[in-house]
């Protein structure tokens, strides 16, 4: 076995940089390092490149430029466009709707708003991770002024019914958000054909840069500023662009939705194969999330009688990264709020592990991993009074 | 954000396994929160003659059992009883603040298995030390 071997397997946290998006974005350090706001040559390179990753972000999910602001990444649009929503609709409603499976940057923030005296539901989900477009209908009141659901969740993988909710929202008259940092660059993402008014967007998670994403806000919708200082993104979003990042996030997004489709039938692929195999040799192992409907991605289990942080540590030892719904991985006693929302025991939660793959993963990976993980949970199982207890109980019958 | 020796205990945990007949078998935590150690005693003339744990848990867990036998091991029963929860985690060259409580769960894991075999015995079980830190005292998981 080579210990120097590393299989990266947590893309939902962050995808390396491709190299042609690093190329894209380099002469925008030092070369072209004009603020775009400015009246010079320089300048005005910079505020054309900056357009011109403005008319990529728009063509790839079928919006246009002038419906795009540029920010700093998922978590910015996300603050953005339920604060924004929030606060210039004040007048019409004080309610907000979205699920109790969202990324923090969705649910901190309607918590947050909670404070500021507004009301929210947080819809729960079924065993799959799935909201059901009927309780979003039950739950729309006639202050209802916004609802924020999940394009793809980010642990699980499980893709959310949005075409179906932003329907409603718009039968309602009330604003549609997406979280769609998932689900970019995997999953079809088109604002016209799911009904979205607003939409997240994050490129370190399609091989662009960390530190920039985009905010789609539909034209007429109205949406209060978050930063306040200078006129840049049309007086909505000040401070001076991240032109280096803007430019990757451009060039990352044009070329993940031109691979989209084969992107997604490979992963599909290779996790099915890791997922098979690993059900092949490993007992008492449940998938978490939606069998079919989830990203081409994402394999999220629970191994029983194991806790999480010690397999990933073990998993570490050997080189594969990858990350875990326990307690121990979040800084709390509580294993992840998604795997509890979609009914795991508290036990089954903390023995849970997320493996997200990419482009650069391969059958290899797949058969290290399948060859590596296995003496892994066995040896963990053996430490584990759990199993001995679980052991004992089949030898009683 | 584990120390080398946090790591050597856990990669290579002393004393794992169980005692076939223990004198004395002490199991704390719960499962809702993550993390159970059980551990098993063999006493000789007051003295822990062996000891072994289970753990389900995360990294620190496996280590501060792992660490925790091996310092009362050959101890008498009232020195493994005064084995605290710092020494422990002093002995794995420190443990981040969030795995604290992991080792306070080592000591209580222990002391109750001491109590265990002092009951057994007939002997009253010792108390805790007024104000002594518990693993889960202050948790949302608590069961």
């Amino acid at each position: 076995m080579n210990r120097k071997r590393l299989v990266y397997l947590d893309h939902a946290a962050t995808t390396p940089t491709a190299p042609g998006v690093v190329e894209a974005m380099l002469p925008y350090f030092s070369g072209r390092f004009g603020n775009p706001s400015s009246i010079y040559g320089i300048a005005r390179e910079s505020r054309l490149a900056v357009d011109h990753a403005r008319e990529q972000v728009a063509r790839a999910i079928n919006g246009s430029p002038e419906e795009v602001y540029l920010t700093s990444g998922g978590t910015e649009a996300d603050n953005w466009a339920i604060k924004g929503v929030a606060f210039a609709d004040r007048k019409r409603g004080d309610h907000i709707i979205t699920s109790s499976i969202e990324h923090h940057a969705v649910l901190h923030t309607c918590q947050y708003l909670e404070k500021q005296g507004f009301r929210v539901t947080y819809l729960s989900v079924d065993e799959f991770g799935r909201v059901d477009p009927a309780d979003l209908e039950n739950a729309m009141t006639d202050r209802t002024v916004l609802v924020s659901i999940m394009a793809a969740n980010n642990e699980i993988g499980t893709l959310e019914p949005i075409a179906a909710c932003g329907e409603i929202c718009r039968d309602h008259g009330v604003r549609f958000h997406t979280d769609a940092v998932q689900a970019i660059g995997s999953v079809p993402v088109d604002v016209e054909a799911l009904n979205v008014d607003l939409l997240s967007l994050s490129a370190h998670k399609f091989y662009g840069p960390k530190g920039v994403g985009a905010l789609y806000v539909r034209k007429g919708v109205r949406l209060d500023n978050l930063l306040h200082g200078g006129a840049q993104e049309r007086h909505r979003r000040a401070g001076t662009e991240n032109v280096p990042g803007i430019v990757g996030m451009g060039v990352a997004i044009e070329r993940a939705c031109e691979r989209r489709e084969d992107y997604a039938r490979r992963l599909t692929a290779l996790r099915d194969r890791l997922y098979g195999g690993i059900t092949e040799r490993i007992e008492h192992v449940r998938l978490n999330g939606h069998p079919t409907e989830r990203l081409p991605g994402n394999l999220n289990l629970s191994f029983r009688f194991i806790e999480g942080e010690s397999t990933l540590l073990m998993l570490d030892h050997a080189g594969i990264c990858a990350s875990s719904g326990s307690a121990c991985t979040s800084g709390s006693l509580d294993p992840s709020y998604v795997l509890l929302a979609i009914g795991l025991p508290h036990e089954i939660a903390h023995g849970s592990l997320r493996f997200t793959l990419g482009e650069s993963n391969t059958d290899d990976d797949v058969d290290y991993v399948l060859e590596t993980l296995p003496p892994i949970v066995e040896r963990l199982r053996t430490m584990s009074p759990l199993y001995a207890e679980y052991r004992r109980s089949q030898d009683v019958q | 954000m584990y120390s080398e020796k946090v790591m050597d205990h856990f990669m290579n945990p002393r004393n794992q396994g169980e005692i076939e007949d223990p004198d004395g078998v002490g199991e704390v935590g719960n499962p809702k929160c993550g993390d159970i150690m059980k551990i098993f005693l063999r006493v000789r003339d007051d003295r822990v003659e062996d000891v072994k744990f289970q753990t389900f848990g995360c990294g620190a867990a496996v280590a501060t059992s792992s660490m925790a036998t091996e310092l009362v091991k050959g101890k008498t029963l009232e020195e493994a009883w005064d084995l605290s929860n710092t020494v422990v985690a002093e002995a794995l060259g420190g443990l981040p603040p969030v795995k604290m409580h992991c080792s306070v769960l080592a000591e209580e894991g222990i002391h109750k298995a001491i109590n265990d075999y002092r009951v057994r015995h007939g002997l009253e079980p010792w108390d805790e030390k007024p104000g002594a830190p518990k693993a889960h005292s202050n948790e949302t998981c608590e069961a």
